[in-house]
């Protein structure tokens, strides 16, 4: 026997790792779902029959009330009012109206198995006469081991004790839907109420480092310049890790991303010449009595419904492992049927999906043939086909071969795997920056946390003029795909940069809070090649600047001894600052430029004089900064946020200031624990 | 008496569409799947993937079960076809995904060490056929009798008996090369 013959036997009979438990149970679940679509069209007479009748909770009905649970802002926020929200869900129901007897079509909720009680199938034993009775599977017991051993694993529904086959056929005839609720095999349905434990990678998310903004004496840096940012991402992922009980990485908190998650009410410009309006004003500021905050509100055009653009929409779609995940593909599933309520009729989506390897699910179909899209939508956990091209450059290959006069967009859907094809960051940057030229944007919507990777997916949107979405619940899903629809999808302008001038004589320091990661350089501002952010339509961006007004106690830096500056002017001056704003058209190469002074004439005097707008967006960027560790915020906290923010919810119509308000709770409780591993 | 349900009676059942069957038998081999691939693929994120299409495809092929040989003989030769598929694909221009997934699975650090030895592994075996190669991984890996394995890859026992036979040969003959 050779030394080689006897290590390699060693080596190979040794102990492998054990199998991941999320991979186990993704394997698993798509293979029940083959399973359980190989066996659909033998019992779906069966089916038709015995769901609606049955007491058992999956009539129409309670299909309706689970749907109208989960498109539910909050707990509380749901009302009447909510018209826009509710005949939203009035169309989206009649758009699964032919399903409404499929409930399968929403993926079903885990309910708990009562232990082995399996009337049915006891009386189709003692029905066929069987006396020895197998049960009691030694696997049960390997499963609850192996729950006990993995405390974040959900345990699997126990295996149910086998029958002899000779009931099988008694039971199968009659038993089996009655048993429905309790073998339910599907995957939770992820909804803001009842948030499904399932298995998390932990701390393999990625974000880009960065520190707060620094302040700035306007006698030596007199110029701020910044891109807008409509990304909203970095709320959606606080609210996901708040929502398990932990407070957000200091990382993953982009402060700006919070302020514009909310809508505000801003004045809107008349017609798509001007395609947007800036709003100034300055109140003092909550967490600082010797500085004020000024506020710079933007309101995109929105565009009367006759008048939207055309879209084709290319949904390149991570179909692998880890997508199975029921806050993942599943959730994608529901937030894709949203959005086809929100298109226009005439509007084509492709799907195209990845996994290892590409295949085109779905070719360009118009949003009126609901049915096959529907179809292709249901198939996709399946790990579509083999079509050998590279998934990215397959999508925009359908989207430049289907181009309308619109919105142009390939839409990714992944939770980190960035395996599209091309596998070099920079490579893909600039694949999607080249076909942003061609007029193909690109988007991102995130799903799930462990693996998520923030600092490629905001790179590839920001270079493919599109945005970043994360998308936790079908609540945020119903946000970004339904009631923003108009500004995800239809840019009304791009490269929209902000530059702001300080008057010395005027104000002393300025802070820009947020958007550190959209600083430019000032000479950036008037140069035509830079891009930056779009503006989607009826979109609001809103910027806060703090400011110490000259003479104030609240200066953080001191005069330099040796500078001879004049002496400041007795009197402070009336014009504070200049801000002016660069825009192209979507069509256009060339920039305009807005720009408006601002005066004592846009200050008041407390905050409660704000508007609700000003102080709510004044209360978020406290709390998002306090996340951040709150450099600049004092003894301010959570709980002045809350106050702040309470005062200031406005009409809401959405119920997003109300849900804020939770998180606020939420994130009080979790700073009290230890923080998970980052 | 307290009994466990046998494979291939579970399997019948999950073929005339007993989910609860199905379930059960997934439960109770995934594991054992997912070794199988990871002792022929080398890195978990491609065994992962190898585990998840054979459960599927479980769905798919269940019907062809026969019940005269063991299930797992049956599996087995499911897997290896799988593995050998995916193999195959490999060659053919996914070669960028491969690697990444295998730099990607090193940074595990739990088995970064397993995955040197594996290499190793990898590596003398890559020297013979596919034949020996997946006959080693049985025979040595699995710890199977030859009459299983021949059972398992369609072949004689005594072609396995020869293969192994081979296996060593070719070991004492590449240690001896180095010499």
């Amino acid at each position: 026997m050779t030394d080689d013959f006897k290590r390699l036997k060693e080596t190979l009979r040794r102990d492998l790792p054990p199998p991941d438990a999320y991979a186990r149970r993704a394997a698993l679940t798509a293979a029940m779902a083959r399973f359980e679509e190989n066996n659909a069209s033998a019992s779906q007479g069966i089916a038709a029959e015995a769901r609606p009748s049955s007491s058992d909770g999956t009539g129409p009905s309670s299909i309706w009330s689970r749907i109208m649970n989960a498109m539910k802002p909050t707990r509380s926020g749901w009302t009447p009012a909510l018209a826009g929200g509710a005949s939203l869900a009035v169309l989206m129901i009649a758009v699964v109206s032919t399903s409404v007897m499929r409930p399968d079509l929403f993926e079903r909720r885990v309910s708990v198995p009562p232990p082995l009680e399996k009337p049915a199938r006891v009386d189709a034993d003692e029905a066929a006469g069987t006396a020895a009775k197998p049960e009691a599977l030694p696997e049960e017991n390997r499963v609850a081991r192996a729950a006990k051993s993995d405390p974040v694993t959900q345990p699997a529904p126990p295996s149910p004790a086998p029958m002899p086959s000779a009931a099988q056929d008694a039971m199968r005839s009659f038993g089996r839907f009655a048993l429905q609720p309790g073998t339910v095999l599907g995957y939770a349905a992820p909804d803001a109420e009842a948030p499904a434990p399932t298995y998390r990678d932990q701390g393999r998310d990625r974000f880009e480092a960065f520190d707060a903004n620094p302040v700035k004496v306007v006698a030596e840096a007199p110029v701020s310049t910044f891109s807008i940012d409509v990304d909203t991402a970095s709320y959606a992922f606080m609210r996901a890790r708040l929502n398990q009980g932990v407070l957000p990485p200091a990382d993953s908190v982009r402060v700006e991303e919070f302020i514009n998650y909310f809508p505000y009410d801003y004045a809107a410009p008349d017609s798509a010449d001007t395609p947007f309006k800036a709003n100034v004003s300055i109140m003092p500021t909550p967490w600082n009595d010797a500085t004020k905050l000024m506020r710079i509100g933007i309101k995109g055009y929105m565009p009367p419904a006759s008048e939207t653009a055309r879209a084709n929409l290319v949904f390149l779609i991570d179909t692998s492992g880890s997508m199975q995940a029921p806050d993942k593909l599943p959730l994608l599933r529901n937030a894709f049927r949203l959005l086809l309520t929100s298109l226009h009729p005439d509007d084509t989506v492709a799907i195209v999906t990845y996994a290892g390897s590409a295949g085109t699910a779905l070719e360009p179909t118009k949003v009126s043939e609901q049915a096959k899209i529907l179809a292709a939508l249901d198939k996709l956990s399946a790990g579509g086909s083999t079509a050998g091209a590279e998934g990215i450059r397959q999508a925009y290959a359908l989207a430049e071969a289907h181009k309308v006069d619109g919105t142009n967009r390939v839409i990714l859907a992944t939770d980190g795997d960035f395996n599209v094809g091309i596998a070099d960051t920079e490579t893909l940057k600039d694949f999607v920056a080249r076909k942003r030229e061609t007029g193909v944007s690109l988007s991102v919507l995130g799903f799930g946390a462990g693996n998520y990777n923030d600092a490629l997916m905001q790179a590839l949107a920001q270079n493919g003029n599109g945005n970043a979405a994360y998308i936790d619940t079908l609540t945020e899903a119903r946000k970004v795909l339904v009631d923003d629809v108009a500004a995800t999808l239809q840019i009304i302008a791009k490269a929209v940069k902000i530059q702001v001038e300080f008057n010395p004589a005027a104000i002393a320091e300025y802070r820009l809070i947020g958007y550190e990661t959209r600083v430019l350089e000032r000479e950036d501002f008037n140069n035509d090649k830079v891009d930056a952010g779009e503006i989607g339509a009826g979109h609001t961006v809103t910027a806060l600047y703090e400011i110490t007004p000259i003479g104030s106690k609240g200066r953080l830096i001191d005069d330099l001894r040796y500078e001879s500056s004049g002496k400041p002017p007795a009197e402070p001056a009336n014009e504070i600052a200049f801000v002016k704003i660069r825009y192209k058209q979507p069509d256009s190469d060339k920039s305009t430029l807005i720009t408006i002074p601002v005066t004592r004439a846009d200050e008041v005097a407390s905050i409660e004089a704000a508007d609700a707008d000003a102080r709510f967006a004044a209360a978020v960027a406290g709390f998002g900064q306090v996340l951040k560790g709150g450099r600049y915020t004092g003894a301010w906290s959570i709980d002045d946020a809350i106050a702040l923010a309470e005062g200031a919810r406005g009409a809401d119509r959405f119920g997003y200031r109300n849900e804020f308000l939770n998180l606020a709770r939420l994130a009080k409780s979790a700073q009290a624990m230890a923080p998970l591993r980052e | 008496m307290r009994m466990s349900t046998g494979d291939n009676e579970l399997a019948g059942w999950a073929a005339a569409g007993d989910a609860d069957a199905f379930r059960a038998l997934l439960e109770r081999h995934y594991d054992g799947i997912f070794r199988l691939a990871f002792r022929f693929t080398g890195n978990r994120a491609d065994a992962e993937d190898v585990a998840q299409d054979v459960c599927v495809l479980l769905a798919d092929r269940l019907g062809a079960f026969r019940g005269d040989a063991k299930f797992t003989t049956w599996l087995y030769r499911i897997v290896i076809n799988a593995c050998r598929d995916r193999a195959r694909r490999r060659a053919t221009g996914q070669r960028a995904t491969a690697d990444f997934a295998a730099v990607e699975d090193l940074r595990r650090a739990a088995d970064a060490e397993r995955g040197e030895q594996l290499a190793w592994v990898r590596d003398m075996l890559s020297r013979f056929t596919e034949d020996i190669r997946e006959t080693a991984i049985l025979v040595l890996g699995e710890q199977l009798s030859h009459g299983e394995v021949a059972m398992i890859l369609g072949v004689r026992e005594s072609t396995i008996s020869w293969r192994m036979h081979e296996l060593r040969k070719g070991l004492k003959q590449m240690a001896d090369d180095d010499r």
